[in-house]
């Protein structure tokens, strides 16, 4: 076993340690906090990289490519409940892609925090972050990975309330914290009932884990009363954790409220890393939901996988669809991220863990990069977040323009130059050739029109036109004057830009570590040594799909500038493009299916009613019970007052006087003078003579 | 009347004169004086139980008088100590001015 394997831990306690240190700043020492952080990041990074480098080597050697290090936690009968690490190919590249984004997030925080008065805790906050994540990154044990899970939920709320003041942020903050919940709630049944049947929560033990054979095999084999396999109702109830973190369909109402924190933190939080935890989540399981009967003689897809690969296709167009009305440009990424998140369970659910892995690398990145173009927008706007109040920013901010662009371009899948084009394409074969349905590749090809659509539409509306600004800024012309020499947009600092470029970079290149040429992800996640062979293009139905999906982005595109484009945008208040074309279906759109709005009829009503029964029972029925014995308990004491107060006292204050009147009686007798004593001795003394010696006589 | 009767008869003397000046002076040194005269009264019935009575060979009584009179005078030291402490105090040995343990 290998340093860096021992000490894979040290990946998440140095972000960990930079937390505990911010934690303890005083708030005017901002260059102490963020070189604090950034520096962990870093160390962080470059143990990261030490282990990838190690999990490449041992695939170069032929070496077995999962190493893990397991320790006992604590006792309780005769078991050991057992935590630990490992490192993998899945876990190395996660650690790489998290650090290094988290990395050029925290520098482009410091540009974009510059002007906060809470710079120290954003700092130890992100901190905290980086290290719960990485946790659950390297965590071997189902309960060590949910234990870094609830603390990622944990700084996602406090993070998507750090400006707590405003209500809405606070509200955010607390939506998303109630509606993750809801999935780990389910998630710890899943767990705790994984832990009744495999009796460990370790995944990888030397065949004893609960992701190894034996277990699974006894998973499958053991029948619930309704007929389904524990593996699949295991799987299930964990995969209902990862809908809750990953934003999908019915749970995904918290993502685009999220965006009221920080853009950082939505472009760390929720684009990068956060959300992506639940699709790493069933990466990590995948063994657990795919596992099926040895018996049976046609592999099909498994139920749990059958339903990730729904819930996935669903989301991602459902997103999609909502994404194309909203005039927000964080919410309309956030949306974008929803839909993406659908596209990675899609590719888990009908290519495996590689093709869902590689969407979620690329899409770390590129949709890094929008949002920090987006936060980098906004800081230049005056922290205008509508886009219809900005427009002709391309000659304004060319840096973020250009990476802007790179990244819509890798997002909307554009041909065999972007990453996101070569793991879409992926997720999109792999649906077009599962034995189930197509129709989950028909979702995932209106999916990528739609992606391409509003991306372009928003592009046009950002950084195409005429400036629509002033307008909105003559309202408060000088008050921004501390912060912005001017009311026109200007491009930002440099710290905020070299991040930018970097992943802009890397969302062009990445894309070459998965083409069908070179499958090098897919290879490296499986433990294989990759094989370059422009065969790969000829294998069956790559080319088909390529092609559709080329096409299908060149129609989005060109719709997008058909409605968006072709002639510039006047006034900030004309209504939209495709409102005028049909305001009914846009306003539903703009009013996001009004799913919140039947949340807030149905569950959030019964919640309250359930509620307002609740304290109805607690006010009338428990207040009565506990009021009467209360009632009871006084009642008594006040008999015994009165008994202590007329009979116990009265009679005890007359003794006490009689005592009192005869000891002044007997202290007369004390006079004090000695001779008195005397003569009462003498006396005495006299007598007891007189009577010894008469009774002498007689 | 016998030798001893007759000395018994004087030592009751002597025990009488001594305890009415304890009883009746008013200083604290006469009492003492007095209580010593009571003392003596009773070495004095030791004396003359052992003369005249049944063992007058072995020299208990005197033995014991003499322990007496060791012990009368260590006593007498303790007891004008506590006079003169008491003086020093009070500016006075009249006894009945000292009644601070009155009742």
């Amino acid at each position: 076993m290998t340093w860096i394997v021992r000490n894979l831990w040290l990946i998440p306690a140095l972000p960990a340690l930079a937390a505990g240190l911010s934690a303890l700043a005083k708030r005017h020492q901002r260059r102490f906090s963020a070189s604090l952080a950034i520096g962990a990041m870093g160390l962080s990074f470059l143990l990261s990289l030490c282990a990838f480098s190690q999990v490449m080597l041992a695939i170069a050697h032929g070496q077995a490519s999962r190493q893990v290090v397991n320790f006992p936690w604590f006792q309780f009968g005769d078991q050991w409940l057992k935590l630990g690490w490992m490192l993998d190919p899945l876990t190395a590249i996660m650690l790489v892609m998290v650090t290094f984004v988290g990395l050029l997030i925290f520098i482009y925080s410091t540009g974009y925090m510059a002007h906060d008065d809470n710079f120290t805790r954003f700092f130890c906050f992100l901190s905290l972050f980086a290290a719960a994540m990485l946790g659950v990154v390297i965590a071997n044990s189902l309960l060590l990975l949910f234990m870094c899970w609830e603390l990622v939920g944990l700084t996602s709320y406090l993070l998507i309330g750090f400006w707590y003041h405003k209500p809405s942020a606070a509200a955010a903050a607390k939506k998303a914290f109630i509606t993750t919940r809801i999935g780990d709630l389910a998630f710890l049944v899943g767990m705790l009932w994984l832990f009744s049947q495999a009796g460990t929560l370790l995944f990888y033990d030397q065949g004893a884990g609960c992701l190894e054979h034996s277990a699974l095999t006894a998973m499958v084999a053991h029948l619930t009363s309704i007929g389904m396999a524990a593996s699949t109702g295991i799987a299930l109830l964990i995969f209902a954790g990862a809908v809750g973190k990953s934003g999908q369909v019915p749970l995904h109402v918290w993502l685009p409220d999220a965006m009221e924190g920080p853009t950082p933190v939505s472009a760390l939080i929720h684009a990068a890393t956060m959300v992506a935890a639940g699709v790493f989540l069933v990466a990590r399981v995948y063994p657990l939901m795919a596992a099926h009967s040895d018996t049976a003689s046609v592999i099909t897809a498994t139920t749990a996988l059958q339903v990730v690969t729904w819930i996935g296709a669903i989301t991602a167009v459902f997103a999609a669809l909502i994404a194309v009305a909203q005039n927000d440009i964080k919410r309309i990424l956030a949306y974008s991220t929803v839909s993406q998140l659908g596209y990675m369970m899609m590719g888990l659910g009908v290519g495996g863990v590689a093709v869902g892995m590689f969407h979620l690398i690329t899409h770390a990145f590129f949709k890094s990069l929008l949002f920090m173009g987006a936060g980098s927008v906004i800081h230049g706007c005056q922290e205008e977040q509508d886009i219809r109040r900005m427009g002709g920013l391309s000659k304004l901010m060319p840096i973020t323009f250009a990476t802007y662009a790179v990244g819509m371009l890798a997002l909307c899948g554009f041909p065999l130059f972007f990453s996101g084009f070569w793991s879409k394409d992926a997720i999109l074969h792999a649906a077009m050739g599962w034995s189930i349905s197509r129709v989950p590749f028909y979702l995932g090809s209106l999916g990528a029109l739609l992606t391409a659509f509003y991306m372009t539409r928003q592009v046009y509306y950002v950084f195409f036109g005429t400036s629509r600004l002033a307008s909105h800024n003559e309202v408060a012309p000088a008050t921004h004057a501390p912060h912005s020499t001017s009311a026109t947009p200007h491009e930002s600092p440099s710290n905020m830009t070299v991040p930018l470029v970097l992943l802009a970079t890397c969302a062009i290149l990445l894309g070459a570590i998965g083409t069908p040429a070179w499958p090098w992800f897919d290879s490296f996640l499986s433990g294989e040594s990759p094989v370059f062979a422009f065969a790969g293009f000829l294998e069956h139905g790559i080319l088909p799909v390529m092609l559709t999906s080329t096409l299908i982005v060149f129609l989005g595109l060109a719709l997008g500038w058909w409605f968006y484009g072709r002639k510039p945008i006047l006034s900030a208040d004309r209504p939209d493009a495709l409102e005028q074309l049909h305001p009914g279906i846009f306003h539903v759109l703009q009013n996001k299916f009004y799913v919140d709005e039947l949340y807030e009829h149905t569950v959030i009503r019964w919640n309250s009613a359930l509620a307002t029964f609740s304290d109805w029972l607690d006010r009338w029925v428990w207040n009565g019970v506990v009021m009467s014995v209360s009632n009871l308990v006084l009642g008594l004491s006040w008999l015994a007052r009165s008994t202590d107060t007329y009979l116990v006292n009265t009679s005890f204050d007359e003794g006490c006087h009689t005592v009192t009147t005869s000891g002044k009686l007997l202290a007369r007798l004390q006079s004090g003078r000695t001779q008195s004593y005397l003569r009462m001795v003498g006396i005495a003394f006299a007598a007891l003579v007189l009577v010894l010696i008469w009774s002498a006589r007689s | 009347m016998t030798p001893l009767s007759s000395c018994l008869l004087l030592s009751s003397l002597l025990f009488s004169v001594g305890f009415a000046g304890v009883l009746m002076r008013r200083n604290a040194i006469l009492i003492l004086i007095g209580i010593e005269l009571m003392l003596n009264a009773a070495n004095l019935n030791f004396i003359a139980f052992w003369r005249y009575g049944s063992a007058p060979e072995a020299l208990t009584g005197v033995m014991f008088v003499i322990f007496s009179i060791g012990v009368a005078a260590a006593e007498a030291a303790v007891g004008l100590a506590l006079i003169i402490s008491i003086y020093r105090h009070r500016k006075t040995t009249q006894i009945d001015r000292m009644n601070s343990m009155r009742g």
